[in-house]
């Protein structure tokens, strides 16, 4: 009997071991991010990286400015969340609210294939089909711009709002739309006077997953935005090359030789981009637990 | 009054259709793109022979053979890890401080960028413990990648599995330890494949953490060990369409390489949906 509970014991704490495994390895993530990229204010302070307006790192005086790669990372989002988050917004509404069931069980694993699409084949189909196009639409010099990332990077966002935005949409209790249709609204009156403003909280969370997931996409947008290190114009930049935090990180880490400025200065954009995330995924989880709907 | 709110219905409706139209026909074009210029370089041969002059000509085979290591790797890290962490998360955690940082933990992971795993994986794995740029560097920065995505599944398959299984099990005096192993596990094992098969499908798509840990522009070998360096498919496909040696001769070849990757994840998933079908029937019976 002692015996049995002594292997009880030891499987739950094995078992523990593992789960904590996922806070020890967020831990180390943090650790071996920061470490490297404080090593950069050793030489060039934090306030410079900050504001310094410009990203030359390999010249003789290299300047390692945050500002030209941040700005082009919220122009490329910015871009594609304005696209993305309407359309996304009405499939879900249209999934659950107007598709018959059949339908919708189509629909949603159809928009999947979207989530399941590797973002190197998305950067592909970007490059051989979308820039030629938009350089020839816009009569550009190229067509490796911001807006071309962004509206790559909205098709991407897509599932993610769709999904969440769904989940959201169908959680609104029946008995609270059927009252207003009681009353003589119309479909439509009640769906965007009581469902969606019901669901609203739920879809704002689907909205900053959505920006995440755009914000911290790689491969894409270094295929298709033309990687130019300079400040955005708004909304003139969309029409330029602009180059993202994470671009510069895939792009450059391979020519940097290790323990350089250079390096470390790639991890304090690491950082940078770690920190964002993290605060939208908080902010998103924070948003999506309060939704829940009390009856 | 009424007859504009109904007007103003069928404009809201038609545009509502005419979103979600316009979401299924990027699906469409995308697909109709790679899989109609992709098709007809895709042979036995194509997947089965090395690169030749200079990647313009030949086939994907290391790319494919390191992918496949790439998926064997993580999984055999990531898979027991999660499943285990899943079981103590939905069958021992009591609500708390400690159960809170690891939900929390888990979220933060699944919403990090890949490419700063990538950077994780170049510091950690790849310096700090010494693997160089490797298969098992690779491997491992994949591994926690995808362990949010494990767990998350895990948790779902075990959520499903009826209380009443457990507690008849419990009221014959069997201990919690051999309840989970022989009741709750064999009903939540459908729902932990599908999630495993799901994911994958996102280390075979990866590319931006493989970038900083190991994958290699061009190899003329498979890999020898755990500690070389590879080619995968994703990398293979991002080199080819941006920086070969002749970007627009190689175009069937990243044509072909971009339909073997979608495959791959789309074969994967439907693959994961018929298991999980299959297993709902059979309970059911």
């Amino acid at each position: 009997m002692f015996k049995r509970n002594g292997m009880e014991k030891g499987i739950e704490s094995l078992l523990f071991i593992s789960a904590v495994a996922a806070v020890l390895a967020l831990f180390l993530l943090c650790i071996f991010l920061f470490r490297d990229g404080i090593l950069l204010f050793r030489d060039y302070p934090l306030s410079s990286f900050l504001t310094e307006k410009s990203w030359y790192p390999t010249s003789i005086n290299p300047r390692f400015g945050l500002l030209p790669l941040l700005l082009g990372s919220v122009i490329v989002t910015v871009g594609a969340i304005v696209f993305a988050v309407p359309l996304g917004i009405a499939a879900a509404i249209y999934i659950s609210e107007l598709a018959s069931p059949r339908v919708a069980d189509i629909l949603k694993p159809f928009t999947e294939i979207l989530a399941g699409i590797p973002s190197v084949v998305f950067g592909f189909f970007g490059l051989v089909v979308l820039v030629p196009y938009i350089q020839d639409a816009f009569d550009l010099r190229t067509g490796q711009i911001a807006l071309t990332g962004s509206i790559i990077l909205g098709i991407m966002a897509l599932p993610t709002i769709i999904s969440i935005s769904e989940d959201a949409i169908s959680s609104v209790p029946r008995s609270i739309k059927e009252g207003s249709l009681a009353l003589g609204s119309t479909k439509w009156q009640t769906i965007h006077k009581v469902t969606v403003p019901a669901a609203l909280s739920g879809i704002s969370a689907a909205v900053m997953l959505g920006i995440g997931r755009a914000i911290g996409e790689t491969m894409t947008v270094m295929m298709v935005t033309g990687n130019t290190a300079i400040i955005p114009g708004f909304p003139s930049g969309l029409f330029e090359p602009v180059r993202t935090m994470t671009a510069t990180i895939a792009l450059e880490m391979g020519e940097v030789p290790q323990g350089s400025d250079h390096f470390h200065a790639l991890f304090a954009i690491g950082s940078v981009l770690f920190i964002t995330t993290f605060i939208i995924n908080i902010v998103a989880g924070h948003i999506k637990t309060r939704y829940k709907f009390k009856l | 009054m009424f007859q504009n709110a109904k007007i103003n219905e069928k404009i809201a409706f038609s545009l509502l259709r005419m979103a979600m139209g316009l979401v299924v026909l990027f699906v469409l074009v995308i697909l109709y793109y790679i899989i109609s210029n992709g098709y007809s370089v895709i042979s036995l041969e194509f997947l089965t022979s090395m690169p030749a002059k200079r990647m313009t000509a030949g086939g994907i085979y290391p790319a494919l053979v390191g992918t496949i290591y790439l998926i064997i790797g993580s999984m055999a890290f990531a898979l027991p890890m999660g499943i285990l962490a899943a079981v103590y998360l939905n069958e021992y955690a009591k609500p708390g401080k400690v159960t809170w940082l690891i939900e929390m933990a888990i979220s933060n992971l699944a919403g990090t960028p890949s490419v700063v795993f990538g950077l994780f994986g170049l510091a950690m794995f790849v310096k700090y413990l010494g693997f160089g740029p490797s298969v098992l560097a690779a491997s491992l920065t994949l591994a926690l990648l995808i362990l949010p995505v494990i767990i998350r599944a895990s948790q779902e398959a075990l959520i499903t599995v009826p209380r009443e299984y457990r507690e008849a099990s419990l009221a014959l005096g069997v201990t919690k330890w051999q309840t989970i192993r022989r009741v709750v596990l064999p009903a939540a094992i459908p729902g932990m494949v599908t999630g495993a098969i799901l994911s994958v499908g996102r280390v075979a798509g990866e590319t931006a953490p493989i970038l900083l840990t190991g994958a290699a522009y061009f190899l003329p070998r498979l890999p020898e060990s755990a500690f070389s360096q590879f080619m995968a498919l994703p990398y293979h496909l991002f080199v080819l369409a941006t920086a070969g040696t002749n970007i627009a001769q190689t175009r069937p070849i990243q044509y072909g390489t971009a339909l073997v990757l979608l495959i791959i994840v789309l074969g994967v998933n439907l693959f994961a949906i018929a298991i999980r079908n299959h297993y709902r029937k059979k309970m059911h019976r």
